[in-house]
C-alpha cells in the first residue's frame, strides 16, 4: 500500500483532480477580492451550468468539450446581468445585502433545478469516458487529462486579461482602490458585473470540463463549493496564485487521503487543511497581512 | 475681483453634505482657462465635500455646476471625467496592487487613450522618478512618490482642469517645495487648476485667485496677491 508508484499515481490523480477545484475557486477568489463578499450562489450556479452542458448534450447532442465556448460565454452572461439586474441593483452598496441576495438566488436555483429538472442523477455518455492514458506508473482517465490541462489554459488567459489589457487591470485596481478608480472614469459598479460575469464564466467552464466524469442533481454544486472556499482560504482570500495553488493542494491531498482512509474519508484532509490553516495562517498561504 | 468670462468651471449655489447634514451651504466659485485657484480652508471647511460633489462622488442638494459650458451637477464620474475635469485626490489613492506604469496607464482609461504612449513619456519627463520606479507596485513607494503618481495619472487623462486636494499633505518641507514648483509649470504650459490646501502661504504665493471656505461658505474672495495682505485671513491662518 505504501509503494511509491502507488502513492505517485494518487499524487497525479489528485493534480488532475484539482484542475477543477482550480477553476471554480478562481471564480471565488475573483469575486472575493473584487466585491468583498462571499458568493453563496457559487455552487448553485455551478449546478446550473452542469445542467446546462447536460441538455446540450441530450438535446442538441453537443460533446461537453464543445460545448465549452457556448457555455462559458453564456455563464459571463448570466453571471453580469445578475449582478446588474438583482445583485448590485437591491444591494444599495452594503455588502451583507449582497450576502443575501447571492444566498437567496443559491435557494431559488436548487428549489428551481428540483422542481424543474428532478432529482435524478443525469449524466453524459461520451465515447472517451473509459479511455485511459497509461503513464509509467499511472492509469489516467483521458477526460481527466483534458480537463487539467483545459483548466491550466484557461486560467493562464485569464491571468494574462487581468494583467495585460485595461479592463483586467481596472478589475485589479477597483479591489484594492474604488475610489481612486472612479477618480480615473472607471465604471465601479460596471466592473463589478464584469468580475461577477468571468466569476461564474469560470463555473461554465468548470462545468464542460466536469460533465464527461461526472454527474449531475440538484445538488451537485455543494461538494465543489465546500472544497472551493478551502481552497481560497488555503491560498489567501481574493489571490489568484494562491487560488491555483491552493487547488491542486487540495486535490493531491483528497487524493492521498482517499488512498489511505478510503474513498468515504478522503474529505477529511480537506477539513483538516482547513482547520489548521484557520489556527496557523488564518490569511493563507498567499494572503495579505491585514 | 469678479471671475474671468470665460470660465472652465463655474459652481453656484452649491449645496451638498451627506444624508441629512448639509456641509457645503451655497457655495459660488469659478475657475478661468489657464488660471491657478486655490481654495483655501480648515479641516472640516467642506473642501473635500465640494471636490467629491464637482467630480461626481457624490450628488449635490442643489446648485449648479458648469463645465465648459455644460451642467455636470449630479452628473457620473465616468462622464466628469470624460469631460476632462480630472481629480489628484486627497491621500493619492493610487492602485497598490498595480505596478507604476498600469497606474498610469489607467489614468487614460476614460480619457486621452489615443495618445497613452505620448503622455506616458510626457509623464516621465515631469517625473524622471517614476521611471526608476516603472514595475514596482505603487503601494511599495514613498509618500512624495506616491503624489508624483497620482498626479502623474491625473495627467494622462489629459484633463482641461485638474483639482489637487492637498497635494503637499504630508510631504517634508523640500518636497512642499518642489510640489508648489511644479504646479506652476504645469500652469505655464496652460493648465487650468484648482489646488484644494491647508498650506496658505505656498498656495496664495503660486494661485491667481483665491477662495476661503469656512463652515461650508466662502469667507473669503479675491486676488491671490490681494489675500495674502489680508489682515482678517493672516490672522485665521497665519496667526500673526
Amino acid at each position: 500500500m505504501f509503494d511509491p508508484g502507488f502513492i505517485l499515481a494518487g499524487v497525479l490523480n489528485g493534480l488532475l483532480a484539482g484542475g477543477i477545484y482550480v477553476l471554480v475557486a478562481v471564480g471565488l477568489t475573483l469575486i472575493y477580492g473584487v466585491l468583498h463578499i462571499i458568493n453563496f450562489a457559487h455552487g448553485s450556479l455551478l449546478m446550473l451550468a452542469m445542467y446546462a452542458v447536460f441538455f446540450l448534450w441530450k438535446l442538441a447532442g453537443l460533446d461537453p468539450y464543445m460545448s465549452l465556448p457556448i457555455v462559458i460565454v453564456g455563464a459571463f452572461v448570466v453571471g453580469f446581468l445578475l449582478y446588474r439586474g438583482l445583485i448590485g441593483r437591491f444591494s444599495h452598496g452594503r455588502d451583507e445585502n449582497i450576502l443575501l441576495i447571492t444566498l437567496g438566488v443559491s435557494i431559488v436555483a436548487d428549489n428551481g433545478a428540483l422542481l424543474f429538472f428532478g432529482g435524478n442523477t443525469e449524466t453524459v455518455d461520451v465515447p472517451y469516458a473509459g479511455q485511459i492514458i497509461e503513464l509509467g506508473v499511472a492509469f489516467l482517465p483521458l477526460a481527466k487529462v483534458i480537463s487539467f490541462v483545459a483548466s491550466l489554459v484557461i486560467c493562464l488567459a485569464l491571468g494574462l486579461f487581468m494583467a495585460k489589457t485595461d479592463t483586467g487591470k481596472a478589475i485589479r485596481a477597483v479591489a484594492k482602490e474604488r475610489q481612486g478608480a472612479r477618480l480615473v472614469g472607471i465604471d465601479v459598479e460596471k466592473i463589478f458585473a464584469i468580475s461577477y460575469g468571468i466569476g461564474i464564466a469560470c463555473l461554465g467552464a468548470a462545468a464542460c470540463l466536469l460533465m464527461p466524469t461526472f454527474y449531475v442533481t440538484p445538488q451537485s454544486g455543494y461538494a465543489f463549493v465546500l472544497v472551493a472556499f478551502t481552497t481560497v482560504v488555503l491560498g489567501g482570500m481574493g489571490s489568484f496564485v494562491g487560488a491555483a495553488v491552493g487547488g491542486f493542494l487540495i486535490g493531491v491531498t483528497e487524493s492521498l487521503g482517499g488512498l489511505f482512509l478510503g474513498e468515504q474519508l478522503g474529505q477529511i484532509g480537506i477539513s483538516l487543511i482547513f482547520i489548521l490553516i484557520l489556527l496557523f495562517r488564518p490569511t493563507g498561504l498567499f494572503g495579505a497581512k491585514a | 475681483m469678479a471671475p474671468p468670462r470665460c470660465c472652465v468651471l463655474e459652481i453656484t449655489g452649491l449645496r451638498a453634505g451627506y444624508g441629512a447634514i448639509e456641509i457645503l451651504r451655497g457655495v459660488d466659485l469659478a475657475v478661468g482657462a489657464g488660471e491657478i485657484v486655490a481654495l483655501l480652508g480648515s479641516n472640516g471647511a467642506g473642501k473635500s465635500t465640494l471636490n467629491n460633489n464637482v467630480c461626481g462622488l457624490f450628488k449635490p442638494f442643489g446648485g449648479t455646476v458648469r463645465f465648459d459650458g455644460k451642467d455636470i451637477a449630479g452628473a457620473a464620474s465616468t462622464r466628469i471625467v470624460e469631460e476632462g475635469l480630472i481629480q489628484v485626490p486627497e491621500g493619492r489613492r493610487v492602485f497598490p496592487n498595480l505596478s507604476v506604469r498600469d497606474n498610469l496607464e489607467l489614468g487614460s482609461y476614460r480619457r486621452g487613450r489615443k495618445d497613452r504612449a505620448r503622455n506616458l513619456d510626457r509623464v516621465v519627463d515631469i517625473f524622471p522618478r517614476l521611471k526608476e520606479r516603472w514595475a514596482q507596485s505603487a503601494g511599495t513607494l514613498s509618500g512624495g512618490e506616491q503624489q508624483m503618481l497620482a498626479i502623474g495619472r491625473g495627467l494622462m487623462g489629459e484633463p482641461r482642469l485638474l483639482i489637487l486636494d492637498e497635494p503637499s499633505l504630508g510631504l517634508s518641507p523640500l518636497l512642499v517645495e518642489e510640489m508648489f514648483a511644479l504646479i506652476g509649470r504645469l500652469n505655464t504650459d496652460g493648465l487650468a487648476l484648482l489646488l484644494v490646501e491647508q498650506n496658505v502661504v505656498q498656495s496664495l504665493a503660486i494661485a491667481h485667485r483665491a477662495y476661503v471656505l469656512e463652515n461650508g461658505r466662502i469667507a473669503l474672495s479675491g486676488k491671490a496677491s490681494e489675500l495674502a495682505e489680508n489682515p482678517e485671513l493672516r490672522k485665521s491662518y497665519l496667526g500673526h
